[in-house]
């Protein structure tokens, strides 16, 4: 089947949009109930979000 | 059409111009004639195609008349070549893709924005797939991309060096340090610190910090319409990344390595499956780090000249005045991700470094 | 992943590795150590600068009860002061007093002493002029007797009635 790879690379690209969307969220609702730690939060969000970012990109790239 | 979306450039171009001497050479040719009657879309595919690969010269703008003779008007870099001894020539000799250049006695083609060796006619041989089988030579060009790093580098090293002359006499930053000072206090505060600890972090600051601001420069000057993107070159972001893991591998104390083979405080059979995953794990690290810069400077790129192309396809006033809105917007977004990148980039770094200094206590 | 691979230029990761180490080790030696050093050097300053601001702070505290002490203690020694010459004052007062009534007594028993003694002298010689009078009232009298016996008896008597003993 031709262009199924794109398929699974879409695939891919909506789980990491969820998974980043989810860290975001979980983030904000940490910030609301903890504003002191703020930058932590932050940090630790970046970082998650960047490895799924990561699956993402491997996945187009090998698509 | 062409005309007017290369115009745009020009404008932000002539600071450029006016201090690396020109060397324009006019030269006309009718190779391109047939361009006139590819459709606007493949013309702006092209264009973005063009954009995101390196090239042997500093292209400012190039100008189609109507008779559909072009113009170009660019910078000719240096190209390096080894093959059977060093070969070096401008780039001027290529004109553009459009003539063979011959260097005693060995003929060069440019195809594609990579010099193959050719005969004296420039003949491309393909194999199946359309790839071109000629030998490519070892390339060490001062290319367009490296050219801009070059100049990145002196930007760089001028600019904190009057910052840090200016230490001398003041106790207080002065000028563009007033800018600068505080970003260098957020790394070394809030990415190094952090990341790496009190005990280590001064060793890695050096790194870090030069990471950050060129990672971040490059990035904002690839937004400019001077047209290079060095960043989305993927042998940039793998010599950025390399640097990254070597530093890692050989400032990785006892403890770093005795976590990657031997996992303490598991049993001694997942301790064999372990090593393995931790082993690939140390490479998938930074190989992250060269994919994520690099896609996402290069998604950044063709997302945003895919919309600035839009307002040359859509033939009415409504459409293109959303796609430049649109463009408008992405490019603010794209001045964040140009920081966000250089920021990821070195966080992740730190982190990375901080895994192998870490000094753990017996778990 | 192959148009990664097709992109990939070894002379450009040459050059870019070439540069980026150069220019780290260049920004390290001419840019990152001496504004590192200086935004150090800055922060200890400060640090330093605010621990003595505060040393200051609790010396002035200092001082400032040193000086509320030695302020009591100048008060209470004026005090004192105050009460041994209210003291003094008065001992003096009375002791002038007494020697002045001491004085006047004398003075008066002197003038007594005087009074008397002129009395007695002025009766020592009032008596000595009596005598001298009697003695010569009675050479009169003789002188008189010579004429009549009568006269003379008549003369003493009457004499003694005027001369009273006193």
């Amino acid at each position: 089947m031709e262009g199924l790879n794109y398929v699974g690379a879409g695939l891919i690209v909506i789980g990491a949009g969820i998974g980043i969307g989810r860290i975001g969220g979980s983030a904000m609702d940490a910030i609301a109930r903890q504003p002191e730690a703020t930058g932590k939060i932050q940090t630790a969000m970046l970082i998650a979000a960047a490895l799924i970012e990561g699956i993402g990109f491997a996945a187009l790239f090998a698509a | 059409m062409r005309r007017n979306f290369l115009m745009k450039k020009i404008t932000l171009l002539l600071f450029l111009v006016s201090f690396v001497s020109v060397a324009q050479h006019d030269e006309s040719s009718v190779a391109e004639a047939t361009s006139k009657d590819k459709g606007i879309k493949e013309q702006v595919k092209e264009f973005i195609d063009h954009h995101l690969q390196d090239s042997y010269s500093f292209d400012f703008f190039s100008i189609t008349n109507d008779a559909g003779e072009i113009t170009h008007y660019s910078l000719p870099l240096p190209v390096i070549l080894w093959d059977n001894g060093l070969k070096v020539f401008s780039s001027s000799k290529f004109h553009h893709g459009e003539t063979v250049a011959e260097v005693s006695g060995n003929y060069y083609t440019l195809y594609h924005s990579k010099i193959y060796k050719t005969d004296a006619s420039g003949t491309i041989h393909y194999d199946a797939a359309h790839h071109p089988t000629n030998i490519k030579p070892l390339d060490f060009s001062f290319t367009k991309a490296i050219s801009f790093v070059f100049l990145v580098a002196l930007l760089m090293f001028f600019m904190f060096r009057k910052m840090a002359k200016n230490y001398e006499k003041n106790a207080l930053p002065k000028g563009m340090g007033r800018l600068l000072e505080p970003i260098i206090l957020y790394i070394r505060d809030d990415i190094a610190i952090p990341n790496i600890g009190k005990k280590h972090y001064k060793r890695y600051m050096s790194y870090l910090l030069t990471i950050f601001f060129f990672v971040w420069i490059i990035n904002l000057l690839g937004l400019t319409p001077l047209g290079v993107n060095v960043t989305n070159n993927i042998a940039i972001t793998f010599s950025l990344a390399i640097m990254t893991y070597l530093i890692t591998t050989f400032t990785g104390n006892k403890s770093y390595w005795k976590h990657i083979f031997w996992m303490p405080g598991v049993p001694a059979l997942m301790k064999i499956i372990l090593a393995p995953i931790e082993l690939l794990g140390t490479f998938i690290k930074p190989f992250a780090l060269m994919i994520r810069l690099y896609a996402n400077i290069t998604a950044g790129h063709i997302v945003l000249m895919s919309i600035i192309g839009m307002m040359f396809v859509f033939h009415n006033w409504i459409g293109s005045s959303l796609s430049f809105v649109l463009a408008f917007i992405l490019s603010l977004l794209e001045l964040l991700v140009a920081a966000l990148q250089a920021y990821i980039f070195t966080m992740l770094s730190s982190l990375y470094f901080g895994a192998a200094v870490e000094e753990h206590d017996e778990h | 992943m192959d148009k990664l691979i097709n992109d990939f230029s070894f002379g450009t990761f040459f050059w870019m590795s070439v540069l980026f180490i150069g220019l780290v080790f260049l920004l390290k030696k001419f840019a990152w150590k001496p504004i590192l050093d200086a935004v150090n050097d800055r922060e200890e300053g400060i640090l330093n600068a605010l621990a003595s601001a505060e040393d200051a702070k609790k010396e002035m505290q200092n001082l400032t009860a040193d000086n509320a002490n030695l302020l009591k203690e100048a008060r209470a020694e004026r005090d004192a002061m105050m009460k041994e010459a209210r003291e003094i004052k008065e001992a003096m007062i009375s002791e002038a007093k007494d020697e002045a009534k001491e004085q006047a007594a004398k003075m008066i028993e002197n003038a007594v002493t005087a009074i008397d003694q002129e009395k007695q002298a002025a009766l020592a010689h009032l008596k000595k002029e009596v005598a001298e009078l009697s003695i010569g009232i009675a050479e009169a009298v003789v002188k008189k007797e010579l004429s009549s016996q009568d006269e003379q008896i008549k003369l003493v008597e009457g004499m003694l009635k005027d001369v009273t003993l006193n």
